[in-house]
């Protein structure tokens, strides 16, 4: 708070909330990474080789499927050597490189995010603190509870404390935010990251993390997507997956036994090819892709999931807690209104406030001038244009703060803005009375959870108030719509505060939360949190105070600023390194665009069949069965043809939904069922006609080959 | 009246009838197995049988029971009919073969009454009236238990509990199976079928030939069969026969009571999970269904081709001429969607087209209207596919009535689906491979192989119709198809009971804006949708050597 600040504040912020760096309002960041560059395709393509390894096809079960295929086409190619095998051979093995190097890209994005912070946490000397003095050894040599010291220049060595003195430090390696911020011991900034550099003065640090495991190594661990591990709904999908691909196999093996009987053997060739177009592939091959560029998109936003599983849980949220300052407000208090009293006029009123605020460097004493330019007209002055003028500082004794203005002939015009008992007093120490309408403005705003201040001059005619300055909350621009759209998908928000019940309704109301807690503690909080948890409902919440910490940990999404306590950053499942409590509405929405992604490609992968059967079936088998020519609607030039386009078709459908998945299908917030009969006749009836046409198109070119088409 | 108009108004006063019951007969059927209370003659049974009415069970618990109880009755089944010979009541008629035993045992305890046998030539009083019609109603009993175990796994939280299996099956034997057959028996026996326990009658012809004319309890055998969706009929002819199905009217009251019991489940579903419009989204999938394909055969079956059948205004090759072309074909889809499997008229006559659709109603997994409780049970299944897939697409973890849908679920459904398809594939090709099993079939080529995947897909599912032509009375289909219908029957009930399990013991996720609506038209839609992909995808090479290659040429 500046020395000059005049504005009473009936009770500190819960936190010194830092001010957002961004400006967070509904406007969305969209990554342009979806785009498919080629000198990406060309880093990623040995990665895409080294995955055909059987030990990490494996894991995806339908992939795997398709590897075997294209072993087992290209032995028969080798052993019965035909142009048609060894086509349908190649466009196995592409289709497996394909999902493969969906997967290699998606890593690749985060790769060189690691190349940066891996040169951040190399070679760093650090100076111990011992009992004699200061000793140099090698960052990785710290353990837990060691004292080090950091000097203007040197990087910090390691996560931890400041546990002496203060210093601005540059998060840059960390955070990209190239603005330095301050640390210091104590209070809730008072964690360091290993890897980012002090700028000036000297602190010590206590350590906090083992060497390997800090902030920055787990940062790395992410971002390369080497701690990834399956997430719930991952898992069953997989489950769905591969019994899907039972199914099909099982369709497949015993159509043989079926076309014997009929007298219509088909080759092993053939039988894999249907195979291969009839199991979700599309879906196979993009799933992990689709769930590391999740996790890409956030550290796009700069913030870190310490598991894919928070990712999923965002997009479950059912209740949000949101702190009131710096997140739903501003975070200062702002001129709304001028109330004068009887007999003077409101621009009277303005220009006395103005006058006295011109001095106060406060956020609130700013909105007092730019008010009264706005709804008055009235120009902020400059000293000279007054004469002789004298400032009166805000202090805690008198808790009002004014100027003297000394005019022609040495008329002294003092003029005071404060609290409106101080007012009051100096009013009534003058002779003056406050008039009953101005104690009912005061009353009125107080009650509607604002801040009065009174406005009073004294000059020839002797001391009285002009009338009241209504400061007030200002919601931030855009909450109240964000707060509709999360209604909309059926999310509650709930606006938690230090202020009394009275402030925090009429902030609440005015930013059109569900629901408010005032007046709250730590353990407020975390009963409001497991209250919202038996109810089944998850909830997500950002703090950054070590007292913030059990109720992080209890939180199903957790995210913390990374400018606050490492106990903080520690209990939460996410950091923000923006440090910016509105990115959690962002967080709930990738989390959300994920599933969708997943859903809305599986139905595409199913929906894709029916088109293929038509290619297929009646080119397998209308030499038996002249009537199941009738079948090939799409009237293909040949069988040979008609099954080599399938498989095509098939392979490249992958190359074309990569965009899709690495930046996720279009997300806008509606009701479910908006939201599904959208996405239903999007990708579900999508699914159903699209490889009719790309079937037909690709046999179009397939039969200009020479040789293939009948 | 044109026959056309008459089938509209059968179908018309057929649904009207099944809309009008459905909602009464639901409730009721929703305070049978919710009730606190039990009958004097309840407690008797429990009492005979040693089990304590008011214990809970979990799935583990619930599932040792079922198949226990079934183990118990396939191997008394068994016993009967291998013992025919030495037991009273027998009509002079020689002991079952073993084979035949084991699969006429298996066929009944499963609710298929798949029948390779002749039932007026070869079961005697005691095998038809204490043997099979027992097993109509109890193998119905145990399919609605399951149905409505799964049901309570959705409607109950933070338990394990899924009720009591020896309450649902003597309830649902005492207050549901067993007052409506006495009302349907005494309906069919007003409309003219048998109802004796007479020797068989000796009647001279007009051209002085002697007649052997077979009676019994066929009119209460005949009511159980239908309601019951078992399907095994009195007569070899089943209810193509006079005495089991005389006229128009009781072929009308008889696709009622096949119908009215799994229509009716999903409102008891819906009571009981508390809202009566998530009945009412999982009924209207499978009406749809079903009234798609009843339009289907029966349009089929009018425009069948040739001289023969434009003489007679249709298809009526195999079909009864008291009955015509719409009422057979409404009972013949009826049949095969309900896993019931009696039949009024030769499937294998019917148009290839018609024939493959009968068969698809089958490969559909017994889903729409399904048999008694399992085509419910089938039919919440595939829902759970389905708010899998569509949930996936709102941005949520998929959740059915405020259960989530994760790994766990996901393995017990998938495994479901499975099943049947694996069964039904892996013996078909089987059969098709192997030397001697293609020489039961009577014709060649796709209607030949018809033959055989329809018997298997019949066996798998638990319908128990044929489609005639094939001669399954050999060792290897006797044996095939008697495994392909207790693993089609039990392995499913399995994973259904574990799903069940798994979704009793979660909390409920609360319902928001963002969660997808599964009471609407949409999810309605979207369950057909998912009815057609896992069947369809599964079976379109098969029926495309089967029916499609016979109809389209």
């Amino acid at each position: 708070m500046s020395p000059t600040s005049s504005v009473p504040r009936p009770e500190p912020a819960p936190h010194p909330a830092p001010v957002p760096p961004a400006p967070a309002g509904p406007g969305r960041r969209r990554t342009a990474g979806g785009l498919l560059d080629p000198r990406q395709l060309a880093a990623s393509l040995p990665d895409a080789v080294r995955k055909l390894d059987p030990r990490v096809m494996v894991k995806s079960p339908v992939m795997f499927v398709v590897e075997v295929g294209s072993v087992l086409t290209t032995a028969l190619a080798i052993a019965d050597p035909g142009w048609f095998a060894w086509a349908v051979a190649a466009w196995l093995w592409l289709t497996v490189l394909f999902a493969n190097l969906a997967e290699a890209v998606a890593e690749g994005r985060g790769k060189a995010q690691a190349d940066t912070l891996r040169r951040a946490r190399t070679d760093i000397t650090a100076r111990r603190l011992t009992d004699g003095g200061e000793q140099r050894v090698p960052g990785t040599a710290l353990r837990v509870g060691d004292l080090v010291v950091c000097e203007a220049g040197d990087v910090v060595p390691g996560d931890g404390d400041v546990v002496e003195g203060v210093a601005s430090v540059d998060e840059s390696a960390v955070t990209g935010e190239s603005a330095p911020v301050i640390r210091e011991s104590g209070g809730d900034r008072s964690a360091v990251t290993g890897g980012t550099r002090v700028l000036s003065d000297r602190i010590v640090v206590r350590i906090t993390s083992r060497p390997g495991e800090t902030f920055i190594d787990r940062m790395i661990a992410l971002v390369e997507g080497a701690a990834r591990q399956k997430t719930p709904n991952e898992v069953a999908l997989n489950i769905l997956l591969a019994s899907l691909t039972i199914v099909f196999l099982l369709a497949t093996v015993t159509l043989q036994p079926f076309a014997v009987r009929a007298g219509a053997e088909q080759s092993t060739v053939v039988l894999v090819a249907l195979l291969v177009c009839l199991i979700p592939t599309t879906i196979g091959a993009l799933l992990s892709a689709i769930g590391i560029a999740g996790m890409d998109r956030l550290v796009q936003r700069n913030v870190l999931a310490m598991s894919g599983r928070a990712v999923e849980a965002a997009g479950d949220v059912s209740t949000l807690l949101l702190d009131k300052t710096g997140t739903i407000t501003l975070g200062n208090r702002q001129a709304a209104g001028f109330v004068p009293v009887d007999g003077v006029t409101a621009r009277e009123l303005a220009d006395a406030a103005q006058l006295s605020s011109l001095a106060d460097e406060t956020p609130e004493g700013r909105s007092i001038v730019v008010l009264a330019k706005e709804a008055h007209g009235l120009r902020a002055r400059r000293e000279g244009e007054l004469g002789h003028v004298a400032f009166v500082p805000f202090t805690a004794q008198t808790r009002m703060s004014g100027v003297d203005v000394t005019g022609p002939g040495a008329a002294v015009r003092r003029v005071r803005k404060g609290a409106a008992s101080a007012v009051d007093a100096w009013v009534a120490e003058r002779g003056g009375t406050v008039p009953e309408d101005a104690r009912r403005a005061v009353d009125a705003i107080a009650a509607e959870g604002g801040t009065p201040l009174l406005v009073a001059v004294e000059d020839g005619g002797g001391a009285r108030v002009l009338g009241v300055v209504h400061l007030k909350d200002v919601v931030k621009h855009g909450m109240r719509e964000r707060f509709a759209e999360l209604r909309r998908m059926g999310i509650r928000t709930v606006m938690i505060t230090g202020d009394n019940a009275l402030t925090a309704k009429a902030v609440a109301e005015e930013a059109g939360v569900d629901d408010f807690l005032a007046e709250a503690t730590p353990e407020d909080k975390m009963a409001l949190i497991k209250r919202e948890q038996a109810g089944g409902r998850l909830v997500a919440m950002t703090g950054d105070g070590t007292n913030d910490a059990p109720a992080l940990a209890q939180a199903d999404v957790g995210v913390a600023m990374n400018s606050g306590t490492s106990a903080a950053k520690e209990a939460g499942n996410m950091v923000d390194l923006d440090s910016d409590p509105t990115k959690l509405i962002e967080i709930v929405e990738i989390g959300k665009q994920l599933l969708i992604t997943r859903g809305a490609l599986t139905t595409f992968s199913l929906a894709n069949d029916m088109a293929k059967y038509f290619a297929i079936i009646p080119a397998m088998f209308a030499a038996a069965y002249p009537g199941l020519d009738a079948l090939n609607i799409m009237r293909l030039s040949s069988p040979q043809s008609a099954i080599l386009s399938a498989v095509i078709f098939n392979a490249l459908v992958i190359v074309a939904l990569v965009p899709l998945a690495l930046k996720g299908v279009r997300y806008r917030p509606a009701g479910a069922d908006a939201m599904l009969r959208r996405n239903l006749a999007l990708y579900g009836l999508g699914g159903l006609l699209v490889p009719f046409a790309g079937i037909k198109a690709v046999d179009l070119l397939v039969s200009l080959v020479p040789g293939i088409g009948s | 009246m044109s026959p056309i108009l008459a089938g509209v108004l059968q179908v018309s006063a057929l649904v009207a009838a099944l809309a009008l019951v459905h909602r009464p007969f639901g409730d009721y059927m929703a305070t049978v197995y919710t009730s606190p209370r039990h009958l004097r003659a309840e407690r008797w049974i429990h009492r005979a049988i040693g089990s304590d009415p008011d214990a809970e069970q979990r799935w583990p618990a619930y599932l040792r029971a079922v198949l226990a109880f079934s183990a118990v009755s396939t191997l008394f089944l068994y016993l009967l009919l291998r013992l025919q010979d030495r037991l009273p009541l027998s009509l002079g008629f020689r002991a079952i073969d073993p084979d035949q035993a084991f699969n006429t045992a298996a066929s009944f305890v499963t609710n298929t009454n798949w029948q390779s046998y002749a039932g007026e030539s070869a079961m005697g009083h005691l095998a038809q009236t204490g043997g099979l019609a027992v097993q109509n109603f109890v193998s119905a009993a145990v399919g609605m238990s399951v149905a409505v175990a799964l049901v309570r796994g959705f409607a109950r939280s933070r338990t394990g509990t899924l009720g009591n299996f020896w309450t649902d099956l003597v309830r649902g034997v005492v207050r549901i199976l067993l007052p409506v057959s006495v009302v349907a028996a005494v309906v069919l026996v007003a409309a003219g079928a048998v109802q004796n326990f007479a020797a068989p009658q000796e009647v001279t012809t007009l051209s002085g030939a002697v007649q052997h004319l077979p009676g019994g309890a066929v009119a209460s055998q005949e009511a159980i069969k239908n309601l019951g969706t078992n399907g095994g009929g009195f007569f070899n002819a089943n209810a193509a026969h006079p005495f089991e199905n005389p006229n128009a009217l009781s072929n009308l009251w008889e696709v009622f009571l096949l119908l009215v019991i799994p229509f009716s489940l999903p409102r008891t579903f819906g009571r009981m999970v508390g809202s009566v419009r998530q009945g009412y989204a999982v009924v209207a999938a499978m009406a749809a269904i079903w009234l798609c394909a009843v339009v289907a055969v029966t349009a089929l079956e009018y425009a069948h081709p040739g001289a023969a059948a434009q003489a007679a205004g249709g298809a009526m090759e195999g079909k009864e001429a008291r009955f015509g072309e719409g009422a057979s074909s409404l009972f013949a889809v009826s049949t095969t969607m309900t896993s019931t499997g009696a039949v009024d008229s030769a499937h294998s006559s019917y148009s290839a087209l018609g024939g493959g659709v009968l068969m698809l109603g089958m490969m559909l997994g017994e889903v729409a209207p399904g048999g008694t409780g399992s085509g419910l049970y089938g039919m919440l299944v595939i829902a759970v596919i389905a708010v899998f897939v569509a949930g996936l697409m709102v941005g949520r973890t998929p959740e059915y009535l405020g259960k989530r849908i994760g790994a766990a679920e996901m393995k017990l459904a998938a495994a479901y689906i499975l099943v049947t398809p694996a069964l039904v594939l892996c013996f078909t090709a089987a059969a098709v491979a192997l030397p001697t099993p293609p020489d039961s079939t009577l014709n060649p080529g796709p209607h030949g192989f018809s033959e055989i995947l329809y018997a298997y897909t019949s066996g798998a599912n638990n319908n128990g119709s044929a489609f005639a032509g094939l001669n399954a009375d050999t060792q290897w289909f006797n044996t095939t198809i008697g495994l392909a219908m207790l693993l089609g029957r039990f392995l499913p009930m399995v994973f259904v009971l574990a799903l069940a399990g798994s979704l009793a013991g979660q909390k409920p996720v609360p319902d928001t804006a963002g969660t997808l609506h599964t009471h609407k038209p949409l999810f309605s839609g979207l369950l057909v949708g998912a009815v057609l992909v896992v069947a369809g995808l599964t079976f379109f090479p098969a029926l495309a050597l089967g029916p499609l290659a016979e109809g389209l040429s």
